[in-house]
């Protein structure tokens, strides 16, 4: 209890820094300054010939496609999540902690790998496929295209949704239900009337959060063969079709802005309860097995296909391949170093930052900030095509080398170093630097003793996050990694080309492990004990 | 109101109470501000403050919120720095011109409002944190001794989310006494604690306190917490020094308003002086009841300053119209106040032991029976907004 206004703020004086400022920009001007060469290349087309390019009928189909997508897909996880989410958290179903947990558990799936599997499972010549053929089924439903992209994204996506109506459910004060019903609502319009208005605000950001997904992944629509944006300019830039895949990033760029700006407008009008009790859940009666089936089913399709594919690929073994494809211990290897020197250089570039945003807020240390968080808004493959013209241009001597890589990487990621260790210096208090200050420590050494043992854990939490989700990035190590050098990832993208699918399966399963333990640091994060 | 406005006679009595107190502490004392001034952008904090702190004493910054109290104890610790105006400590300059001594050079101890125990240490290394340029024995002896005056020999090796509030407390204290600071700050010590308590830990603070013979400055807007822990008190509102002095002066012989109506519940009583008696609403009171009228102030307007202890009421007996009317009643468990409306528009607080029952219908006579001197202000300060109370 802050009994005077200045105290609040903290950190000594309300004078900002300088060194700290310099330092915070310049990491902030690092991660900017690439994605402007993006539009200093856009702006080299030529206007008559942008407009051109832009409103071709090519060009509109893949608008229109990814349009299409991001839309299914996000009704579709609507459709999955929120119903999830009521039944785990206010009915009956049996076994609701097993629920909860094994239908969050397709977020630990890359979606590329889900894609993957699904391809090998119900494309021609697929798993199912091959199963069915002495039945005398001689083809399944096409995979490729639309209908794939649709499901698998959806599986991997919905999570997303689950998750975050989840939370507004159970931070939901039933007491109002009651009180609907009281005022002579049956459970169904007290559903309607004010369930439904307490929890909209999470079911459209986790909506949110899964159309930006969707929009920004590369994995799927390119295994799935569906023109999207990502693929599309991943072809073209191939295909030295350079001012087109330019144009559609940064068309991609705006509709993605445009996604972000709806997203905090939706948060601004948040008008809930929170904290409230939870009465006793609702029995579902006659609908207890349809509800069973209903989860077994989507856990059935978004874990046990994929689990079931890799296994299936582990039981024919590695050895039916040549032996150019065959999985060496080195690629490993390669993206363990990659992602530990993201971590490293991403907690380094995301200290000062972090540390001005918490310690000094003000217009300028939160313009640094969010600027640091472009990396997020930016999907992979247009963040790699900027880096690529920069480092092809401007930047020569690193360009197709690891440095540009991790430096892709850092630029991808350093949201999460800065989230964690942001959040981490906001939960300890200001007065605890000042209170070592008059016991004797400098400004340095009292940071070293008592700030960084405190935000220690946040740190490490935040480079593992970090460390975990640079091992599974695929679009812009694709686009920059040096030739020769190849990752877990690059491995199963040349088994995915090469149509040797069983290649992937060492790889895939360690990034599971990798996704399974970043979803593991997430949790622990949440509620780490500081001492 | 501000002090240019006092009357002689309070400028007289204001001498009188703080004239050797100043004159100790341009001997020397260990604290003094000297037309100290900060502004946080815009907005003033504290402007042209002096304040001086003698050797082993307890002095007591009290006010409303944001009165600038806090700012003042940040200002000394070298938390913030002054906008103008002179700090010393021990005669010398830590803040002044183009000198800022950074806190870690100051030798000041704070106890921070919720106490600031670095989590990641025990109770003992919390304690022995500002004893790095000992030897390792020396400091363990330290602490021991520390964690002994504090009472917490036992808990050396718990952290500070093991510990109770209270227990917290005793090792922010013991924490900032172990390197023998120059002063020690305390900011709202007792307001992170539960209200049983508060009354407790006052009395071991200032034991403690005096037991270590530290001199200490204290920020509180608890007036009944500074009245029990300092030597002294001082008055602030606004960023200005309203009255400097010992608790018992201060309370009874108040010189503002503001500082009447912050410390305890004050009622404004309208009398005019007529040669050797006052003539009120309530009759006659002697002028010699009235503390150091001077000879000026005949035939002027003044307010009485009466508390709710020295005015009773009673129902009219018969005929009259009394003196008021109760309009409002308070319990405060075992006493009662009557807020009596008077018939010229003032109101007093009455107050009454639990038992006896003033009707709240009907006129009330109210008696004016004090023990003591009653202070007084000139009329002409009288505030538009009415009388004070807390």
């Amino acid at each position: 209890m802050a009994t005077e206004q200045q105290t609040g703020t903290g950190g000594g004086d309300d004078e900002q820094p300088l060194g700290l400022t310099v330092a915070s920009g310049a990491v902030a001007a690092a991660v900017v300054v690439p994605l402007l060469w993006l539009v200093r290349t856009a702006l080299d087309v030529g206007f008559a010939e942008a407009v051109a390019l832009v409103t071709r009928p090519a060009t509109v189909e893949v608008f229109l496609n990814s349009a299409v997508l991001v839309t299914l897909v996000t009704a579709a996880c609507i459709g999955l999540g929120v119903p999830l989410a009521y039944l785990t958290v206010r009915t009956d179903l049996p076994f609701r902690r097993f629920w909860t947990v094994v239908v969050s558990l397709p977020l630990v799936i890359p979606s590329y790998i889900g894609a993957f599997a699904f391809v090998s499972a119900f494309g021609p010549q697929g798993a199912f496929q091959r199963l069915l053929a002495p039945l005398g089924i001689e083809s399944l439903p096409e995979i490729y295209g639309l209908p794939g992209a649709v499901l698998v994204l959806t599986l991997y996506t919905y999570p997303y949704v689950f998750i975050t109506t989840r939370a507004a459910l159970k931070s939901m004060d039933t007491t109002l239900i009651d009180a609907a019903r009281t005022l002579n609502h049956s459970r169904w319009e007290a559903f309607k009337r004010v369930t439904v208005p307490q929890i909209r605000p999470a079911v459209a950001a986790g909506s949110l959060l899964a159309a930006l997904y969707v929009l920004s992944d590369f994995g799927t629509p390119a295994i799935m063969r569906f023109d999207a944006f990502t693929r599309v300019i991943y072809v073209e830039f191939g295909t030295f079709g350079r001012d087109t895949a330019t144009l559609l990033s940064l068309q991609l760029v705006a509709v993605t802005l445009l996604i972000l700006t709806l997203e905090s407008k939706i948060r601004g009008d948040e008008r809930t309860t929170t904290g409230g009790r939870s009465g006793a859940p609702m029995p579902l009666g006659r609908w207890k097995y349809p509800a069973l089936g209903f989860a077994a089913l989507v856990a059935t399709v978004g874990l046990l296909v994929p689990l079931g594919i890799l296994f299936t690929w582990l039981a024919q073994g590695v050895a039916a391949t040549s032996g150019s494809l065959a999985f060496q211990p080195e690629y490993a290897l390669n993206s363990v170093l990659v992602a530990a020197a993201t971590a490293g250089a991403a907690t380094l570039a995301g200290l000062p930052v972090a540390y001005l945003a918490a310690r000094h807020p003000s217009r300028l240390s939160s313009v640094f900030e969010r600027a640091t968080y472009v990396g997020y808004a930016v999907p992979g493959v247009v963040l790699g095509l900027a880096l690529v013209f920069f480092g092809s241009s401007y930047a020569t001597p690193i360009y197709q080398t690891l440095y540009l890589l991790v430096f892709a990487y850092v630029i991808r990621f350093l949201p999460q170093a800065i989230g964690s260790l942001r959040a981490s210096f906001l939960r300890v208090d200001p007065a605890l630097p000042e209170a070592a200050r008059t016991l004797g420590e400098t400004p340095s050494g009292a940071f070293r003793h008592v700030t960084l043992p405190l935000v220690a854990p946040g740190l490490f939490g935040g480079a593992a996050l970090v460390f975990l989700t640079t091992m599974k990035e695929l679009p812009a190590t694709l686009l920059l990694r040096p030739s020769g050098f190849s990752t877990l990832v690059t491995h199963i993208w040349t088994a995915y080309e090469q149509g040797y699918f069983g290649q992937a399966v060492v790889p895939a399963f360690i990034l599971l492990f990798v996704s399974g333990l970043s979803m593991l640091v997430i949790i622990t994060q949440e509620g780490y004990d500081v001492k | 109101m501000s002090n240019s406005t006092l009357s002689t006679t309070d400028r007289s009595n204001r001498a009188k109470a703080t004239d050797s107190e100043t004159d100790d502490a341009d001997a020397g004392g260990v604290l003094e501000l000297d037309g100290v001034s900060k502004s946080y952008g815009t907005e003033s904090v504290i402007d042209d403050l002096s304040l001086s702190v003698e050797e082993g004493e307890i002095l007591t910054l009290l006010g409303p919120s944001g009165c600038g109290k806090t700012t003042t104890l940040r200002l000394i610790a070298g938390l913030d720095r002054p906008d103008g105006g002179e700090v010393r400590l021990n005669g010398n300059v830590v803040s002044g011109g183009d000198t800022f001594r950074a806190p870690e050079e100051r030798g000041v101890g704070v106890v921070f409002q919720e106490f600031a125990l670095f989590p990641h240490l025990t109770a003992a290394e919390n304690i022995g944190f500002g004893l790095k340029d000992r030897s390792e024995a020396e400091r363990d002896e330290r602490v021991a001794d520390l964690l002994d005056l504090v009472g917490l020999e036992t808990q050396g090796d718990s952290y500070p989310d093991e510990l109770s509030g209270g227990q917290q407390q005793r090792v922010a204290l013991a924490r900032s006494l172990a390197p023998e600071p120059a002063i020690l700050l305390l900011d709202e010590p007792f307001s992170n604690l539960d209200v049983d308590l508060r009354v407790q830990m006052r009395e071991e603070v200032r034991r403690i306190l005096k037991e270590a013979g530290v001199t200490a400055v204290s920020v509180t807007h608890d007036q009944e917490e500074a009245m029990s822990i300092s030597d002294r008190v001082a008055v602030m509102n606004d960023g200005d020094l309203e009255q400097v002095g010992e608790p018992e002066q201060v309370f009874q012989h108040p010189e503002s308003r503001f500082v009447a109506g912050f410390l305890g519940y004050a009622g404004f009583l309208p009398g005019r002086i007529a040669g050797d008696a006052v003539e009120t609403e309530l009759g006659t009171v002697g002028r010699d009841q009235i503390h150091g009228l001077a000879p000026e102030y005949d035939d002027t307007d003044i307010d009485i300053l009466v508390r709710p202890d020295d005015v009773s009421a009673h129902p009219c007996d018969g005929g009259g119209d009394g003196h008021g009317k109760v309009v409002g009643k308070r319990y405060l468990g075992p006493t009662i106040l009557y807020e009596v409306e008077l018939h010229g528009g003032d109101t007093l607080l009455c107050m009454h032991n639990h038992d006896e029952t003033v009707p709240t219908d009907g006129c009330v006579e109210v008696t004016l029976d004090a023990g003591h001197e009653l202070a007084w202000f000139p009329r002409e300060q009288r505030p538009e907004s009415g009388r004070y109370s807390d």
